[in-house]
């Protein structure tokens, strides 16, 4: 759990970039309107480029380049993070991470080591609009030597920049902007109802549940939606004593799921809840896999929650009715909504 | 600076429509009637009003993130504008672009810098082919520039020689980052490089650059000549609400640039007697749209 819970999550973000630049001569951070005064869109890297002048660099709105001089300091084992300023734009960024940085790592015959990571702020619910709003995590599954991470109010960040630095390969790390502002777990209002720790020894499963250890629910979620999923589990639980388990996972894709085995098996209801929009998400991949390894052992087939494959609304109450709320969540916990 | 000189009632009335909108939209944020993102172009309102009698029917206006300005400048359609940023009855695309993405026919707006350009070449390429009297006109900031997408776009327009005029809103910044530190070189050196011909335009006064643009922008219609139209412009207003981060030197530099102040300095009588009203219009535009019923979830 994070040392200082009541940090905020892009505060926690920060100081995690603050000290992979001290103690990392190889560490960049890179990004359009990342220096100080004006410290990043979403103030993710305030006070890092006073402090670390030259590895600290705002770059043109050149996301495509970007990306690839990412490439090119860990080509030569520099460990650059680049910030997009929205995550929308990495799609202008996707052939240097899917055909050059990730591909490098082996297309030419031995391993090259190529550590970099590439930071997306994402989500909706802030009413920014069709272009600005979406989770396009699913886009980047399946894709050898790549990773993708997420941040979460679990995971100390400071702690997962290093193991994302240390694996190798390139890494994707969404961080969802409405966490941005709430605090990490044990901070929040209502966070400690919940029984909370990690499932695996890596640490890379953190769970939280409400009338444990034997539960109706089981959800699985990225980080972004933490908040949502346990605002929904503390009303479930209050209103009709539904008792449900969190767990969260920062490492989304690859995903080993041996740990959870034991809370897959005993648990009544399995949910994975998302932000991408629905068809080929992340859910669906790893329903198939707990599929696969656990059918007979389950009490009923995993269920996505998700929104509808639409565009994302700009105004904020049309934008809400499509994505994810505390609300929708709740509903299906308690068995309001059928899905 | 040089002096301005007098407006038609009808200019200038268009000009104080936009900054009384987008004041209005800043007053929205702030008392939390409107939440989400908005760019406005306060002190950049004469370009687009500038530029308006150029356009015709058949022309398609391809705008950005800062787009109120060309919106307003083209249509008189504040009510439908404002009900689109405030999700209300009546709005342009029913409350799903936003501020930034507008369509109606003659007019497109997107919020990914530079990702218009190439469709702009795209629609003048088949009004060229079409016989069409149109032309394309895409809004591009000095920021975009840095997008590679701009160049490829740039090349083919002057390759295939299509009736494109690209408006570069030049206002020395991108968001918090000034021009020296995003772009090298020059926005004229780079349409050279391409073969393309360029216009640089300071002044602020509607009259002298319609003076100055007509016979150009005339051959990109009729010859099918790409024009690049780079006008020295100043942002006044923060990027988007509340993140101006320029030092105060700065932003009063940009502030001596206001046309609004200069022009009501200049022909206080004609000022005070428009803006007033256009004032109290907008106000009222705001009230009524206020006051519509919010767009409902299975409303087209
Ligand atoms: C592809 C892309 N990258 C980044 C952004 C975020 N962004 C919005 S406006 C802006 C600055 C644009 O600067 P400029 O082109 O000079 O236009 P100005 O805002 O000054 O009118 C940035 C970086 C974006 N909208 N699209
Ligand atoms: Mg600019």
């Amino acid at each position: 759990m994070p040392s200082c819970p009541s940090e905020r999550a892009v505060a926690n973000l920060n100081r995690a970039l603050a000290t992979l630049l001290d103690e990392d001569e190889d560490v960049y951070v890179l990004g359009e309107d990342i220096v100080d005064p004006y410290g990043g869109a979403f103030k993710a890297t305030r006070g890092l480029s006073d402090a670390y002048r030259e590895r600290v660099l705002s770059t043109p709105i050149s996301e495509g380049a970007l990306a690839g001089v990412a490439g090119g300091l860990a080509l030569r084992g520099r460990k650059p993070v680049i910030e997009v300023m929205f995550s929308d734009f990495v799609t202008l960024c996707f052939d240097q991470i899917l055909n050059f940085a990730s591909k490098s790592v082996t297309m030419y015959g031995s391993r090259i080591p190529m550590r970099m990571v590439v930071r997306c702020p994402s989500g909706g619910n802030r009413g920014y609009g069709p272009t600005h709003s979406q989770s396009l995590q699913k886009h980047f599954l399946g894709i050898p030597n790549l990773a993708v991470f997420e941040l979460s109010p679990f995971h100390d960040n400071t702690t997962v920049f290093r193991r994302m630095l240390e694996l190798g390969h390139p890494c994707m790390f969404f961080e969802d902007k409405v966490l941005y502002t709430r605090r990490m777990f044990g901070g929040e209002e209502g966070d400690s109802l919940f029984e909370s720790g990690f499932v695996d020894a890596e640490e890379n499963f953190a769970w939280a549940g409400l009338g444990g250890p034997e539960v109706d629910h089981l959800v699985i979620a990225p980080g972004g939606l933490s908040d949502r999923v346990l605002r929904a589990m503390r009303a479930a639980f209050i209103d009709e004593e539904a008792t449900t388990r969190l767990v969260v996972p920062s490492q989304l894709y690859p995903l080993d799921i041996e740990p959870l085995v034991p809370l897959l098996t005993a648990t009544g209801q399995v949910w994975i809840a998302e932000d991408c929009v629905a068809g080929g998400t992340w859910g669906a991949d790893l329903a198939h896999q707990i599929h696969s390894r656990l059918w007979t052992s389950l009490s009923g087939p995993v269920r996505l929650l998700h929104p509808e494959c639409k565009v994302i609304p700009a105004s904020s109450h049309l934008e809400r009715q499509l994505l994810l709320q505390a609300d929708d969540i709740r509903d299906v916990l308690t068995g309001v909504a059928g899905v | 600076m040089a002096d301005l000189t007098e407006l038609s009632d009808a200019d200038l009335d268009a000009l104080l429509s936009i900054r009384h909108f987008e004041r209005q939209i800043l007053e929205l944020f702030d008392r939390g009637e409107i939440s989400g993102t908005t760019h406005t172009c306060l002190g950049q309102e004469y370009i687009p009003v500038a530029l308006s009698p150029f356009l015709g029917p058949d022309d398609l206006v391809l705008s950005n993130h800062r787009g109120h300005g060309h919106y307003l400048a083209r249509f008189d359609d504040a009510a439908g504008l404002l009900a689109e940023i405030m999700g209300r009855r009546g709005a342009v695309c029913g409350g799903r672009g936003g501020s930034q993405h507008i369509h109606r026919p003659g007019f497109l707006s997107s919020g990914v810098q530079g990702q218009l350009m190439p469709v702009a070449v795209g629609a003048a390429l088949d009004m060229k082919a079409t016989g069409s009297a149109g032309m394309a006109v895409v809004f591009i900031g000095d920021g975009t520039w840095g997008e590679g997408v701009v160049y490829e776009a740039l090349n083919l327009a002057q390759l295939w020689q299509v009736p494109l005029l690209i408006v570069v809103e030049n206002n020395g910044i991108a968001q918090s980052t000034p021009f020296e530190a995003h772009l090298a070189g020059s926005i004229e050196g780079r349409a050279e490089g391409f073969g393309c011909r360029h216009i640089k335009v300071t002044s602020l006064d509607v009259n002298v650059i319609r003076r100055l643009l007509a016979a150009p922008v005339a051959q990109v219609r009729a010859e099918c000549r790409p024009l690049v139209v780079e006008f020295e412009t100043h942002r006044i207003g923060p990027h988007s609400k509340g993140d101006d981060s320029r030092d105060e030197a700065a932003k009063q530099a940009a502030a001596a640039h206001d046309w609004y102040r200069l022009y009501q300095a200049t022909f206080p009588e004609q000022f005070q007697r428009l803006d007033a009203v256009r004032h109290r219009h907008m106000a009222d535009t705001v009230a009524e749209v206020s006051g519509r019923p919010l767009i409902g979830v299975h409303d087209a």
